[in-house]
C-alpha cells in the first residue's frame, strides 16, 4: 500500500513536469527560452514516470528495459538540446528583444 | 487501481501532445518546430511505456527503444541541416 502511494506520487510528479514544459513551450517568448523549458521536461518527466513504473513492476524484465530507457532518454536528449541550440544561434535565429549581454559574441567565438 | 491512473495518464499525455501540435503549426521559426516535434516524440515514448505496462505486452518496450533511436537522429539531422544548409 505505501509502495502504491509513493508509486502515484512519483507519476503525479512527471506529469506535473511534463505540463510546466508544455506551458512553457506555449508561452515563452524566444526559441532558446523555449527549448530551456522543454529540456527540463523531457528528462525529468520522462524520468520520473519510467522510475514509478519501475517501482510498479518489482525487479523484472521489463524494468531493466525500462532502465535502459531511461539512460538511452538522459544520454540523447540534451544533446539533442544543445545542438539545436547552436544550429539556431549559427542560422542567426533572434532573441528576445529584453536580452541584454550575448556572451559568445563579446568573446568572439564563432558558431 | 493503479492501472487506471496509467490510463488516465495516457489521456492526459495526449491532451499535451495536441498543445504541442498547436507550437508546430504556429511556430514563428524552424527551431521552435523541431522542438516541438522533440517534445512529441518523447510523450510517444512514455505513452507507449504506459500501453506496454497496461496491456501486459513487452515488446512495445523494444518499440520504444527504436522510438528514442530515430527520434534522436531525426534531430541531430535536422539540426545539422539547420546550421550547414546542406546534409553530407
Amino acid at each position: 500500500m505505501l509502495l502504491d502511494a509513493i508509486t502515484l506520487f512519483i507519476l503525479l510528479c512527471g506529469l506535473f513536469f511534463f505540463m510546466v514544459g508544455v506551458v512553457g513551450l506555449l508561452r515563452f517568448p524566444d526559441v532558446y527560452t523555449r527549448l530551456h523549458a522543454t529540456t527540463k521536461c523531457d528528462t525529468l518527466g520522462l524520468g520520473l514516470i519510467l522510475f514509478s513504473l519501475i517501482l510498479f513492476q518489482g525487479l523484472t524484465g521489463p524494468s531493466i528495459k525500462l532502465a535502459i530507457i531511461i539512460v538511452f532518454i538522459w544520454l540523447s536528449n540534451p544533446t539533442a538540446a544543445h545542438a539545436i541550440a547552436k544550429a539556431a544561434y549559427s542560422a542567426d535565429i533572434p532573441m528576445v528583444k529584453s536580452t541584454y549581454i550575448d556572451q559568445s559574441k563579446e568573446e568572439g567565438i564563432s558558431s | 487501481m493503479l492501472i487506471t491512473v496509467f490510463t488516465l495518464a495516457c489521456i492526459f499525455l495526449v491532451l499535451m501532445t495536441f498543445l504541442c501540435l498547436y507550437r508546430a503549426y504556429v511556430g514563428p521559426t524552424v527551431a521552435d518546430r523541431v522542438i516541438s516535434i522533440n517534445v512529441i516524440s518523447t510523450k510517444a515514448i512514455v505513452i507507449m511505456v504506459l500501453v506496454s505496462i497496461i496491456y501486459h505486452k513487452e515488446y512495445f518496450l523494444d518499440i520504444a527503444i527504436v522510438y528514442a533511436l530515430i527520434a534522436f537522429l531525426a534531430t541531430i539531422g535536422v539540426a545539422k541541416y539547420l546550421q550547414k544548409g546542406v546534409l553530407e
